[in-house]
């Protein structure tokens, strides 16, 4: 079987289209170039009444929104994807672990991320300075500023400007006043000292242009929504793109095999397979844009071996795929009696998500890990789904009642305990470390005849101490809001709770940004050092993590990438 | 039921499902007794999980006709018909869960849906010389007072298999019966629709103790200026 190869030749090639591909799609289309958008899942528009799974009732669904392996996060969930994806395996080193969530459709993972979209602080860009872990960003929070403004302004972002050190301001919209159990929650945590602020999160309270809807208050981002009210790439990013004066074409159900190179082993463009008739076409671009997840644009770079790059692409310091880390994650959760008996008179289900949460307030030099969490509330009555009155009365336990039973006292049991149960979850920086790393499987292949990813992945005792301090303040809050704590507290034989690598959907790192080509594998403009015309735009580039989710700063630095890309090109260096 | 075994059933015509869905007798004249129950593909799925859902119904129930009766009768004293209340048959909640053990492709939810109807049946043979479904009203709470209750600090793989039994059959029965239009409503539930969050009610804050902090409210947005454009100051002040 031939190889397919298309004619024209692309400006740039952008490998994916969710949140880093989404934004130097918009922002080359916006400057006129010639773009393929090359995304390996189906195309997807929430406003598509044959894909919208917003407003559905759980009875639409044969199993009430229950979970399965292809949507894990619920049957309505609008994320096609999962932890598992038949015939795209992905393998471990023995005795290590990682979960790797993916979503291959138009936007990605941010059809239904969790919207909290908080910027990088000053110290964010130079870990090293502070604590000695790790390395510092070549670049520094004033660089990355004025772009972190524009895609304030660009997608929206509701939240509040405090002056806070390490939390920045910015162009927020208001946010949308707490729920009754955040109102317990600010009173539990302010009797800690432990700080909460109006949340941050890119739905729209407030208009910010004719293209998108406001916001209707069904908490159902996870579901993508159907007025563009909400942040998913597609939509606030693709879809604007192909009405800019720049050219977009999009290759929807195309897997990237790697990027090909020529006699100089500069790029020349991408190979590809098809989906949808499985066959392998080749695209022709001036430069090509890795936006895949870092992980797949690691595995894209790795597989794309030749003579000149014998190591795979970009990767003479052998640095690809290394420094691999998740945000450390741990959640508890507890009854509150005075939740009890609550009037359904009222619509509580607000944004998709927390209206208020606490930013990291600790000084890391007094304690035994060196970088914060922050930390995110959950509660209130929620649409029932499946697994809705499990265990409806296991709450008399704390009235030293006996549970269980049949007939009508379980109707006024569920009435009585329903919202009475909040959640809080700790989100917290872990430590970039060259041995967690993800590499090329040589025995295994996905249904494509691509490569597979193994990977090998430990958190380290700053990580398991991050997490014992997030449960000590879980219980201490939750206690405080007069709350009865469920589960039990686990312990070191349990790593405190902290989440196996991965499980935070946070992976970045893996193509890490630097000054120096020996240690790094893109410069401070997500350029390969090694070969001028190929980039990475996803949050491979990450040289840390914070105690922050990574979607702003992907967003941001994308958008500093794709003017400088625009710059080159226009100046004929690439 | 495994995806392989479903399809094996579609490749055979499931004509015993037929037969057992509708009760003929062996024997009986029939012409077109094959109703091969099929999936109407939602279109917000996938192809993948429609293909699925396609091969979960074409295949056979999981509760034989026995197991369905004595499972409705069940499902019914747990949440029970009244005048006031919808019960557990009038949302279909046995079928729900026939089709959850499918689907969950869990076998040990299986195994103890068919054990545990097993042992109700001989629990009620022993005491009362008939089978569950048969039994009286107050035979059949008899034995459900055995079984129903529990101590929540006990581990739950330390209580008595009947009674883990019986806590799997009211989960399922009470989510199968509150996700549907008649529980949702039963429940009070009132979201799920367009609408703007404007904060608590009063009567609510005043019930459970809490108010507003004004500081905190006066950054909160102004819902009737919702649809103006926002435009910022170079401060990031909002200005409409």
């Amino acid at each position: 079987m031939q190889i397919i190869e298309e004619s024209t030749v692309y400006d740039a090639i952008i490998v994916g289209s969710g949140a880093g591909g989404g934004m130097a799609t918009k922002v080359l289309a916006d400057a006129g170039l010639k773009v393929a958008v090359v995304e390996a899942g189906p195309f997807f528009d929430p406003a598509d009444p044959e894909q919208k799974t917003q407003l559905r009732w759980p009875y639409e669904s044969e199993r009430r929104g229950a979970g399965t392996r292809y949507r894990p996060f619920g049957d309505y969930d609008a994320a096609y994807g999962g932890w598992d994806i038949e015939g795209e395996p992905y393998t471990h080193v023995e005795g290590t672990k990682f979960n790797w969530f993916r979503s291959h459709m138009l936007g990605g993972r941010t059809n239904h991320w969790g919207r909290i979209s908080l910027r990088f602080g000053p110290k964010d860009f130079k870990g090293k300075d502070r604590d000695g872990y790790g390395d510092n960003w070549p670049i520094s929070y004033d660089d990355v500023k004025p772009y972190y403004d524009k895609v304030d302004k660009l997608i929206g972002v509701f939240g509040t400007n405090e002056g806070l050190p390490n939390d920045p301001d910015g162009f927020f919209l208001p946010p949308p006043k707490p729920r009754l159990h955040e109102l317990f929650y600010i009173n539990g945590a302010k009797k800690s000292g432990v700080p909460v602020y109006p949340s941050r999160m890119s739905m729209l309270t407030k208009r910010i242009n004719n293209d998108r809807g406001v916001c209707f208050y069904c908490g159902q981002c996870a579901r993508a929504c159907q007025v563009y009210a909400d942040f998913s790439a597609g939509t606030c990013l693709i879809f604007p793109a192909q009405k800019s004066r720049g050219q977009v074409d999009l290759f929807v159900n195309s897997v990237v095999r790697e990027v090909t190179t020529d006699e100089e082993g500069r790029a020349t463009g991408v190979s590809y397979i098809s989906k949808d008739d499985r066959k392998e076409y080749k695209l022709k671009g001036k430069t090509v844009i890795l936006a895949a997840s870092a992980c797949s644009s690691a595995r894209i770079l790795m597989n794309s071996k030749s003579k000149q790059h014998p190591n795979g692409l970009g990767n003479s310091s052998d640095v690809v795929g290394k420094y691999l880390h998740d945000s450390t994650g741990a959640d508890r959760a507890a009854f509150i009696p005075d939740l009890m008996n609550r009037k359904v008179s009222y619509n509580e289900d607000g944004v998709g998500g927390m209206h208020i949460y606490s930013p990291w307030w600790g000084d890391n030099s007094k304690l035994d890990f060196p970088r914060g969490y922050h930390l995110e509330i959950w509660g209130g009555m929620g649409m029932p789904s499946y697994g809705t009155g499990f265990n409806v009365n296991d709450f008399n336990k704390f009235f030293g009642t006996k549970a269980g039973g049949y007939g009508d006292i379980l109707r006024s049991d569920l009435k009585k305990y329903y919202g009475a149960v909040v959640g809080i979850s700790a989100r917290g920086e872990s430590i970039a470390r060259k041995d967690n790393y993800c590499e090329i499987d040589p025995n295994v292949v996905d249904e494509w005849g691509i490569p597979v990813l193994r990977f090998n992945y430990k958190w380290s005792d700053l990580e398991r101490n991050q997490a014992k301090h997030a449960h000590d303040t879980f219980e201490e809050i939750l206690t405080n809001m007069g709350g009865e704590l469920m589960g039990d507290k686990p312990g070191k034989d349990r790593d405190y709770g902290l989440h196996t690598p991965g499980a935070i959907i946070h992976e970045v790192g893996t193509t890490r940004m630097g000054d120096d080509p020996k240690t790094s594998v893109t410069n401070k403009f997500n350029q390969l050092h090694d070969v001028d015309n190929v980039f990475v735009v996803d949050a491979g580039v990450f040289t840390s993590q914070a105690d922050k989710n990574c979607t702003w700063t992907i967003l941001a630095l994308s958008w500093r990438a794709s003017d400088y890309i625009v710059e080159q090109l226009k100046k004929q260096n690439i | 039921m495994d995806r392989r075994k479903s399809l094996k059933a579609i490749a055979l015509g499931s004509v015993a499902t037929g037969l057992a869905a509708h009760g003929c007798k062996p024997g009986e004249e029939k012409s077109e007794v094959v109703d091969v129950k099929t999936h109407e593909p939602a279109e917000w799925r996938t192809d993948y999980e429609n293909k699925i859902l396609s091969e979960i119904k074409a295949g056979e129930d999981f509760f034989n006709e026995h197991q369905r009766e004595t499972m409705t009768v069940l499902c019914d004293l747990i949440l029970p018909p009244s005048d006031e209340f919808k019960g557990a048959s009038d949302a279909d909640v046995v079928s729900f869960i026939d089709f959850m053990a499918r689907d969950t492709e869990s076998e040990k939810m299986q195994t103890d849906l068919k054990g545990g109807l097993m042992w109700l049946d001989h629990k009620c043979n022993t005491e009362n010389g008939v089978v569950f479904k048969s039994a009286t009203e107050a035979q059949q709470k008899a034995i459900l007072d055995e079984i129903a209750y529990y101590n929540p600090k006990t581990p739950e793989n330390e209580r008595p298999f009947e009674v883990n039994f019986f806590s799997m059959v009211r989960n399922m029965t009470m989510s199968g019966f509150y996700t549907t239009k008649i529980g949702i409503e039963e429940l009070g539930y009132k979201g799920n629709m367009p609408n703007v969050w404007n904060g608590v009610p009063q009567d609510v804050l005043d019930q459970h103790g809490v108010s507003y902090d004004p500081e905190w409210i006066a950054k909160c947005v102004d819902q009737s200026k919702r649809n103006i454009t926002a435009e910022w100051d170079e401060n990031g002040n909002l200005l409409t």
